[in-house]
């Protein structure tokens, strides 16, 4: 689950992370207010989405008197930002962040992530803040220190000290990185985070270490037993069919093509997908309806993926295994009943009892198109969409 | 021959008398698995519907019955305790079905099997099956036949997919793998690859990845070294889906433009993988590989 900056400072506070003073505001004139109350001469409005490269689409701007930030405020509010992770289509600013400007001397980078590879949590930091990580990554790799987290012991204090010298730092300074580095670790922990990302992590001309930006995403499966984070879910910032869709426990993304489809499965809705570009089509979306696909399920995905109105044709691809496709297949023939469908539905079952779930689709009095295998299946759909 | 389960292993069932672990113990029971005892705090003492024993430890269970396989069904607060108590207790296997551990709970367990005699299967899988001995896992059994190939897959139903493909051309298997969806996993392709490599009923490997993570490319990298003459046939989920999200599986995900179809494509496939584009190929792929 992504939160916004906002948000991520808001955890931040809570473990004791230095960030600047600032507050959320929705209108300009709240804006204006969260600025006096920090006080000072120079404030940072910051557009809040759940998406980076803000400042390159001019979400982020510096405000030099109260006028000012309620004028920017009032500029950012409500403007569609297009960044490189937003996709042509940009994203609707609803929140803008006000904060202090700082006196910045020196931007670094600090990122905590889960790596595969290793099966470890592992700390990044980089003399090159404030620019995209991945690019330093590809071109000065050496230029990205990294600690490997042992999970059964935790962030030692030598590893933030390594991590600290690494960077440069001397003094005063390399203590105040340990208790931040060690900080952003138990937040991490504490809150089950997938990633955590400070980019720029600044050095002040007062010497103090500040959370400039901050990044936090957080594991789906733990968010159980995480009321608090749970509860900074922004719906605006999702599809809004992918929000319904989770209502009922499905698992749908929406993508940009017209053939709906729906499988049982994640692999096999992956690879139910690739078939059909293969074969010409493009995917409306990805849906999986569990191992359940009891008839309930199957309606409520139904509606959700026909709500899609690019949709031309749908496959539904189903391999029964404690599933039964009888099963399946009654559930299907109600949803079609129930919402009356309009575009050709291509069917697919396989394993168990597949062949009376074919035969309840054909005795159904409604127009399934069947199919025999996966490819067979593919090509029916697309040429039902008049893609093929 | 076959890898890690066979008709001797003697299954332990943690989270025996919930709603999925009594209907999937019933199943595997039925199929032929030698399941000697349950596992449920607080119900030892009890018999699983008549015939099994309950035991509120899994060291009870291995002590009193001989268990030295365990099968989790415990719900995901409680698993990563569950797999680290089979551990403890000693068994050699875990097969964890459960979906849905915390991450950083599964470091911690992954972490602590470390160096231990023991190999775990999953989590967010469908299991492990040696056909005609050993099911441990939530696959249905009938689609399955006994032969020379070898099965992994991140994938469960996409797993039944290949299986079936495979059975209905004749083309039997030696023992399959659903490894999980999930970014830590028990035992990755390397791990298992390793143990296929040594099995003389092994001929031949299907291998089924998906997007996310780097699973592929070092079991690309394990065959071009190890296996150069085991024919590997692979299909890789995921090339149409967008980077950034998850597909369903937590582990499926291009994150930073890593660990998409495309470059687990190019790794294979320079290790000498039959890698098909098309999921419905996967059978008919290896019998031409074969010979068939």
């Amino acid at each position: 689950m992504k939160v916004h900056e906002y948000q991520a400072k808001e955890v931040f506070r809570e473990y004791g992370i230095p960030v600047p003073k600032g507050g959320v505001a929705e209108t300009p004139q709240e804006a204006r207010k969260v600025a006096e109350e920090i006080g000072g001469n120079l404030w940072v409005v910051k557009a809040q989405i759940h998406a980076g490269g803000r400042g390159k689409g001019g979400g982020v701007k510096l405000a030099k008197s109260l006028d000012e930030v309620e004028e920017l405020a009032g500029k950012i509010l409500g403007m569609t930002l297009v960044t490189h992770q937003t996709g042509p289509q940009g994203k609707l600013v609803r929140k803008v962040l006000v904060e202090q400007g700082l006196n910045i001397e020196k931007e670094l980078y600090m990122g905590m992530v889960i790596d595969r590879a290793s099966e470890r949590i592992v700390m990044m930091v980089s003399t090159e803040g404030g620019v995209e990580i991945e690019k330093v990554a590809a071109e000065t790799p050496e230029k990205i220190l990294k600690a490997y987290i042992d999970p059964l012991v935790g962030m030692m204090p030598y590893q933030t000290r390594q991590l600290a010298y690494g960077l440069g730092l001397t003094g005063d300074l390399v203590k105040k990185a340990g208790r931040f580095m060690l900080g952003l670790y138990n937040a991490f922990i504490g809150k089950d985070a997938s990633l955590a990302e400070i980019n720029p992590l600044v050095i002040t001309k007062e010497g103090d270490l500040i959370a400039l930006d901050a990044k936090m995403n957080f594991d789906d499966n733990a968010l159980y037993r995480h009321n608090d984070i749970v509860e900074m879910r922004d719906l605006h910032e999702e599809e809004p069919l992918e929000v319904e869709a989770s209502k009922y426990d499905l698992n749908y993304i929406k993508l940009d093509g017209n053939i709906g489809c729906m499988v049982n499965g994640a692999g096999l809705a992956m690879a139910t997908m690739d078939i059909i570009k293969l074969y010409g089509g493009e995917p409306a979306n990805f849906l999986d309806v569990g191992g359940a696909a009891s008839a309930e399920r199957v309606e409520n995905a139904f509606r959700i993926l026909l709500s899609d109105p690019n949709v031309k044709a749908v496959l539904v691809n189903i391999f029964g295994g404690i599933v039964r496709c009888d099963r399946v297949a009654n559930g299907i023939a109600q949803a079609a009943k129930n919402l009356d469908v309009k575009v050709p539905i291509v069917v697919r079952l396989e394993g168990t009892n597949s062949k009376e779930g074919m035969e309840i689709l054909n005795n159904s009095g409604l127009s399934f198109i069947t199919a025999v295998g996966m490819a067979d299946a593919a090509e029916k759909v697309a040429k039902a969409a008049g893609v093929a | 021959m076959s890898i890690l389960i066979n008709k001797d292993t003697r299954v332990v069932v943690q989270g025996i008398t919930g709603k999925e672990g009594t209907f999937h113990t019933q199943q595997c029971l039925e199929y032929g698995t030698n399941i000697v005892a349950g596992v449920t705090p607080g119900k030892g003492g009890q018999k699983w519907e008549g015939k099994v024993p309950v035991y509120n430890t899994v060291a009870e269970a291995v002590e009193k019955e001989g268990a030295n396989a365990a099968l989790i069904f415990v719900p995901p607060p409680f698993c990563a305790d569950a797999i680290m108590e089979a551990t403890d207790a000693g068994v050699e296997v875990i097969v964890t079905i459960t979906e849905g551990i915390p991450t950083l709970d599964m470091l911690k367990a992954k972490r602590y099997m470390e160096g231990k005699n023991v190999r775990m299967i999953g989590p967010n899988c469908p299991g492990a099956i040696t056909p005609g001995e050993c099911k441990m896992g939530i696959m249905p059994g009938y689609i399955f036949s006994k032969g020379p190939v070898g099965l992994l897959s991140r994938s469960g139903t996409l797993t039944y997919e290949a299986v079936w493909q495979l059975t209905e051309r004749g083309i039997g298997q030696s023992t399959c793998f659903g490894i999980g969806g999930d970014p830590i996993i028990g035992s990755t392709f390397v791990d298992l690859l390793a143990l296929f490599k040594d099995d003389p009923e092994t001929e031949a490997i299907v291998l089924i990845g998906e997007i996310g993570g780097s699973a592929e490319e070092e079991a690309a990298a394990y065959i071009k070294e190890n296996m150069p003459d085991t024919p590997v046939v692979a299909f890789i989920a995921g090339r149409t889906a967008p980077p950034g999200r998850r597909m369903g599986h937590a582990g499926a995900i291009i994150a930073g433009g890593k660990g998409t179809a495309a470059e687990k494509v190019a790794a294979l496939k320079a290790a000498g993988v039959h890698v098909v584009d098309s999921p419905a190929e996967i059978g008919a792929t290896m019998a031409k590989v074969l010979g068939k």
